[in-house]
């Protein structure tokens, strides 16, 4: 909803803090989580982020959260998905070029980024292109994968052991250097 | 060729890559030889004929360092920048093609920049694009795969790391010299100097502005740049345009996405007897004004429908100084693509 949007930007720095104590927890509790197995806590945490982020920043389950570095103010609504700052076509009120009714999601990004704690220097982050093939999915249950280096995130040569000598080799150049932002 | 001039003022000989440089384009060369640059943008034809990109690009000729192919600008349609592009730089021109991200994807940019690269362009500006809603097709579906930051990233591993954003390598790559674009005059004011260092630290090496009628604004701008000694790892080459008629300049303010013009400019212009040549007056006035700004590296001319005035604008700012203007390349008859259109 869109004013709850802008109260989430107005209140980024509490939300910010709630998250980075939420995100200790939830990577604390892997254990749990691959007790369970992450396949089956999938389709359950996608309804939670859904419900939850939706509400609070309109979220679009890009699957890769990074409203850490965009000041709370969910990037993948602005109608360009612009996801390292504002377009050129910024109107004079600060709304936005496609929807005249909206703020531009990135004036309101850097508002939002001046209130956190370290809000003005994550939104300095160079942001890779959006990837696609992970949209829909649950970006919480990601981000432990990525601290805890398990599932997609595992090394490689730990992935495959039983591989033949030459293959780890030949699978090396594959790695994609696009990950490792936070959530 | 004329054995009398060296080599890189023929234009079509191409030119070998200088120690230190990311393209073997003009327009790198003298940016990075401290000379002041002049680019200027060519209003793409709705056309198929290939005579009316070169007609309008030899106006052009004599005082551009290189000329800017748009892609859609504005989300109207027009022959594209590719193929703009490809019959520039067969006829010697130096060209910066501009790749939106409103029309493709990743798959079909990074197929254009190895085709553009094969073709001979040089340098490529990295734009996010105006929204569809701008333009004449306002049904059209939005792409927007990349933003112009994660193009220039994109871009910038082609040419320095040799492979595709898969990963999958290249067997030669494109060298070209990047740019992105930059917009002072919009808000939030504040943030436009640091949001430009992103794209400096995504791989642009060049930077055009969207058009400047409030130099203060630019002033404000630059001081930024300078503080975060950005001018010092990119060249600002600031957009400037003659307005033929005040009622332009009102119309284009409330309907090119990211156009401020002042209000005290547009009385300006409507106060005057004559106001096409006050409108170049003025464009005249803003260069020499801009160009005395540390940190400008040069201007961009953005003359829609009146190209046949740049070269006098140049001229009459003195930005040129004592560079020898520069010899026109072949007129279009030459080429010998046309001649085979007569079967």
């Amino acid at each position: 909803m869109y004013a709850v949007r802008l109260w989430s930007v107005r209140h980024a720095r509490g939300l910010n803090r709630f998250y980075q104590a939420f995100e200790k927890v939830m990577v604390a509790l892997h254990p749990l989580w691959n007790k369970i197995g992450y396949d089956k806590l999938e389709k359950p945490f996608q309804e939670l982020e859904k419900v939850s982020k939706g509400f609070l920043f309109d979220c679009q389950m890009c699957g890769q959260c990074v409203l850490s570095s965009t000041g709370m103010s969910c990037s993948m609504n602005c109608p360009k998905n612009l996801r390292n700052g504002p377009c050129g076509g910024v109107r004079p009120n600060g709304h936005c070029e496609v929807k005249p009714e909206m703020k531009c999601v990135w004036v309101q990004g850097w508002q939002g980024a001046a209130r956190m704690d370290d809000g003005l220097e994550k939104i300095r982050n160079v942001q890779h292109a959006v990837d696609y093939s992970i949209k829909g999915k649950s970006s919480w249950l990601r981000v432990v994968r990525m601290n805890k280096k398990v599932g997609e995130f595992a090394p490689k040569p730990v992935k495959a052991p039983a591989a033949k000598p030459a293959a780890p080799k030949a699978e090396a150049p594959k790695a994609q250097a696009s990950e490792g932002k936070a959530a | 060729m004329n054995p009398d001039l060296p080599p890189h003022y023929d234009p079509g000989a191409p030119l070998p890559n200088l120690p230190g440089h990311s393209s073997g384009g003009r327009l790198e060369r003298i940016l990075r030889s401290g000379r002041f640059a002049v680019t200027a943008e060519l209003n793409p034809p709705d056309s198929a004929d290939p005579r009316d990109v070169y007609d309008r690009a030899l106006v052009l000729s004599e005082v551009c360092d290189a000329i800017n192919a748009t892609d859609a600008s504005g989300a109207n349609c027009h022959m594209s920048s590719v193929g703009i592009c490809s019959l520039l730089t067969r006829a010697g021109y130096a060209v910066i093609m501009q790749i939106s991200c409103r029309d493709r994807n990743r798959i079909a940019i990074q197929g254009d920049v190895l085709g553009a690269a094969a073709m001979g362009v040089q340098n490529i500006l990295c734009l996010t694009g105006d929204g569809v809603q701008a333009g004449d097709q306002p049904q059209a579906k939005p792409v927007f795969d990349f933003d112009s930051t994660s193009l220039l990233n994109c871009i910038t591993t082609m040419r320095d790391k040799g492979q595709f954003l898969s990963g999958r390598k290249l067997t030669t790559r494109p060298q070209v010299f990047l740019g992105a674009a930059a917009n002072p005059f919009v808000p939030p004011f504040e943030w436009r100097g640091v949001h430009i260092a992103k794209k400096i630290a995504a791989g642009a090496q060049f930077i055009q502005t969207q058009y400047c009628y409030d130099v203060p604004l630019l002033r404000q701008f630059m001081e930024k740049v300078r503080e975060n000694k950005l001018h010092e790892k990119a060249f600002f080459l600031v957009g400037v345009g003659p307005l033929p008629s005040a009622k332009t300049g009102r119309w284009m303010k409330s309907n090119v996405p990211g156009v401020h013009i002042p209000e005290p400019v547009l009385e300006r212009i409507e106060k005057a007897k004559d106001q096409k040549a006050e409108g170049k007056q003025l464009c005249i006035d803003l260069i020499q004004e801009i160009s005395e700004i540390e940190g400008v590296a040069g201007i961009h001319v953005m003359a829609y429908r009146q190209e046949e005035f740049v070269n006098e604008i140049i001229h009459a700012s003195g930005v040129m100084k004592n560079r020898k203007p520069r010899r026109a390349p072949q007129p279009a008859s030459n080429e010998p693509a046309l001649a085979a259109t007569a079967s």
